[in-house]
């Protein structure tokens, strides 16, 4: 794979006209002419169906009706605030860090960035929620797009903001929790309400987050030269992939309370963040080897010959290099782990898929199950696409080359 | 590197005496979490008045099956409960490798096609299936697809003829007896005939110059061959419908469970197989056509013995974990009610609350499964690695 620089598009020769283009791409051969023909019968066929059936037989009302559910589930909607401030929390720090990234750029708004605001904020208006919900989203994309502005100009002055805007996310996984659990002065809020897209968001963020030093433990100890660590820590990686994720879910839920003493009987939304984070370690440790493995020896024996012991030289040079190759696999990682946590719906816990399936179950709604579906799996598939779209902007950010 | 002799090294200053006593730390937090959730088992089982041990398998089963390709009642054994459940899990794998592959090869050779719509719907595909969750695609294969079709009595009768209802899908096929297995046997033996034919063809082509011909009739006759025991040696039987509405003898009958998630599982993982297949075959340089075209292969010819071998070495190392993925997933056929190992184990774990030994008998069979998976696929890509001289 090349990498092409964006300045230097290629020259473009006249457009072709329509025609010239549908014969040199459709119909160039009696075989691709017959193929386009098929295809675009079928295609056609199937599309007029849909759209008959979405604008006619279709029950729509299941979306906005239980709009609040598929979103946060049964959360106390008198603390529904504590989520929007969350929100705009997590708005702010995701726009400084994009001014922080886009900081060498000349327009900070290109046309992509403005479109994709212009669309998040149509959907904001025309949201079938009360006004308040409307206003507090378009106000969460002015956050973001005024502190992405804010996060150029203010990146241009002081160089090492990136550094303290790290800092600034893993505080605000902490304050997030606090302000979602409550405790510490804020009403506190049981895990039995945590469901919806909320419990999705928690249940992965949260997994992610706490597999990554097991993780990368399980990596560096399986490139290890000591036997023993070398050894366990295959076994772990290799045991955890070789199991299906759905076993050890239910080995969360029915094991966990038997290998702990009696009485300690963790609620079952940690069970299964105990669960996936005891899973993703394993994955995790593989991509951390991969890039592991990608590092040249003369990095090593460079920082043993200054004078660094092992876990200096690990610290200090090998583990930084290796995690910033490794970050791509990682999000993809994170990726799969957001489609993954649908999993806990069959043992009980209500996600979005969940509660999805526990609204279609409950009276006016049972069987509309094609709207539902149709309309969570959009929701997944635009979360999943736009992130790896964002993985690889972020990976042509941060591919400084050597 | 190594310091004189004469000079002593203090013990806390030699890197090989911390290396050991790192280990054996390391050796005794694990081991020492281990006994301590061991411990903890012991103590909850002894509450619970159970005893570690698989006697439980030979017991009667008494719960019932769906489906299954053995004769099976709920009077029987444990274990015969679980040779179902394997037989089950190794249906939708083992026709799911093959249909997977075909599919995965066929989306990614047509993400290279010159027809621009067959492209784009490529692209489409992939990027549909891979970017939202497996379990939300099987349950819409089964609830929303496949439960669509007519009860019994209106079922749809397809030309072939195949009928399609709740209960489930027939196909024909061919009659069961020894003459059937015999007309296998032969169809296998043509079919290693006319690769061996094809070799040594393409063998005379390339060094010899030779035109072809004469294996290119052999060839023919052996495809006419096969075409005859096909069509009517095998003596397919179609689907009967009997008196009653939802009596149907006769033919293959596939249930809607088993369709969706095999459907479900193929058509997820050929996405990934797909983008594999892509990045293979653009991994091989352009300069690789262009040579073997000069050479004078033949378009068709530069692909099978010059492209095609150096991509399937970038192909078939990230095909095993696809692979093991297939069978891991087919573990989800739980959620729509398909009776494979995961959910027999599951109903067992239930019946005798006897999670230490389900599990670990459930978690050994995966493993065994992805080790041979593993290690087919190993001798695989040994077998298509570049050979250094």
């Amino acid at each position: 794979m090349t990498a092409t620089s964006p300045t230097t598009a290629p020259l473009r020769g006249p457009q072709p006209t329509p025609i010239a283009w549908l014969q040199k791409n459709l119909f160039n051969s009696w075989f691709n002419s017959i193929l386009t023909l098929v295809l675009g019968g079928i295609l056609a066929w199937a599309l007029i169906n849909l759209v008959t059936w979405a604008l006619t037989d279709a029950r729509w009302e299941v979306i906005p009706a239980n709009l609040p559910l598929y979103f946060v589930g049964r959360y106390p909607s008198d603390q529904y605030w504590r989520l929007w401030i969350a929100l705009g929390l997590i708005s702010a720090l995701a726009g400084l860090s994009w001014g922080v990234l886009a900081r060498n750029v000349s327009f900070l708004f290109t046309r992509g960035a403005l479109i994709i605001l212009g669309v998040l904020a149509v959907i904001g208006v025309l949201m079938p929620t009360p006004p308040l919900y409307r206003f507090l989203t378009v106000s969460l994309i002015l956050i973001c797009a005024v502190t992405a502005w804010l996060g150029r100009s203010l990146a241009r002055q002081l160089p090492n903001l990136g550094q303290w805007l790290s800092l600034g996310w893993i505080a605000s996984f902490f304050v997030v929790l606090w302000l979602i659990s409550g405790g510490l002065g804020l009403p506190p809020v049981s895990t039995n309400a945590w469901t919806g897209l909320l419990l999705t968001l928690l249940l992965s963020v949260v997994s992610t987050v706490l597999s990554f030093p097991l993780g990368v433990i399980l990596a560096l100890g399986r490139q290890s030269s000591l036997p023993v660590v070398r050894w366990l820590s295959t076994i772990y990686i290799e045991l955890v992939r070789g199991v299906p994720l759905l076993a050890i879910l239910f080995m969360g839920q029915v094991m966990i309370p038997l290998f702990l003493p009696e009485g300690a009987r963790p609620d079952r939304v940690v069970r299964a963040i105990a669960a996936l984070t005891l899973f993703t370690a394993a994955y995790l440790a593989e991509n951390v080897r991969g890039g592991l493995q990608a590092i040249p020896r003369g990095q090593v024996e460079a920082a043993r010959s200054l004078g660094l012991n092992t876990p200096l030289t690990m610290g200090f040079i090998v583990l930084p290099q290796a995690l910033k190759i490794a970050i791509p696999a990682i999000v993809g990682q994170f990726i799969s782990l957001f489609q993954d946590t649908t999993l806990v719906s069959i043992v009980g816990l209500l996600e979005l898929l969940g509660i999805s399936r526990a609204i279609i179950s409950t009276p006016p709604f049972i069987g509309l199950t094609r709207e539902t579906y149709l309309f969570i799996g959009l929701l997944y598939w635009v979360l999943c696409y736009s992130m790896s779209i964002g993985s690889r902007k972020i990976e042509e950010k941060l591919h400084t080359g050597h | 590197m190594t310091s004189p002799s004469e000079i002593r090294v203090p013990l806390w200053r030699d890197d090989r005496f911390w290396k050991i006593v790192f280990q054996i730390v390391v050796a005794a937090l694990v081991f020492g979490l281990l006994a301590l959730f061991i411990g903890n088992l012991n103590e909850n089982m002894r509450r619970q008045g159970l005893q570690f041990s698989f006697n439980f398998l030979r017991n009667s089963a008494s719960f019932s099956i769906g489906e299954s390709l053995i004769p099976y009642s709920p009077s029987n054994t444990y274990i015969r409960a679980f040779l179902v459940g394997i037989l089950n899990t190794l249906r939708v794998i083992l026709v799911g490798f093959v249909l997977t592959t075909l599919l995965g090869v066929l989306a990614g050779v047509a993400s290279f096609s010159d027809n621009w719509l067959l492209r784009k719907l490529s692209v489409v595909y992939v990027e549909i299936v891979r970017n939202t969750p497996l379990l939300l695609q099987l349950i819409f294969w089964y609830f929303p697809v496949f439960l669509s079709l007519p009860d019994a009595r209106n079922r749809l009768v397809l030309p072939g003829p195949i009928f399609a209802s709740k209960n489930g899908i027939y196909l024909p096929w061919p009659a069961q007896g020894p003459l059937f297995w015999v007309w296998l046997a032969t169809l296998v033996g043509l079919a290693i005939a006319a690769w061996l034919v094809v070799q040594q063809r393409t063998r005379a082509m390339v060094e010899r110059a030779a035109s072809g011909r004469p294996q290119q009739r052999i060839l023919i006759g052996i495809g006419v061959a096969a075409l005859l025991v096909l069509v009517v040696a095998m003596n397919w039987q179609g689907p009967q419908a009997g008196e009653a509405a939802n009596q149907i003898t006769g033919g293959l009958r596939l249930s809607l469970e088993y369709l969706a998630i095999l459907v479900g599982l193929v058509v997820y993982t050929g996405a990934f197989i797909a983008e594999i297949v892509r990045s293979g075959i653009q991994s091989v340089s352009k300069g690789q056509w262009e040579a073997a075209r000069s050479l004078g292969l033949k378009s068709g010819q530069s692909m099978q013995l010059v492209v095609l071998p150096q991509a399937l070495r970038v192909i078939i190392p990230p095909l095993n974990s696809q692979y093991m993925n297939l069978a891991k997933n087919s573990s989800l056929g739980l959620a729509i009610g398909y009776p494979d190992i995961f959910s027999v184990s599951q109903t067992s774990l239930n019946q005798t609350g006897r999670p230490l030994e389900v599990f670990m008998l459930m978690g050994s069979i995966y493993l065994l499964a992805n080790l041979v998976i593993s290690l087919i696929m190993n001798t695989l890509n040994r077998s298509v690695q570049f050979k250094e001289r």
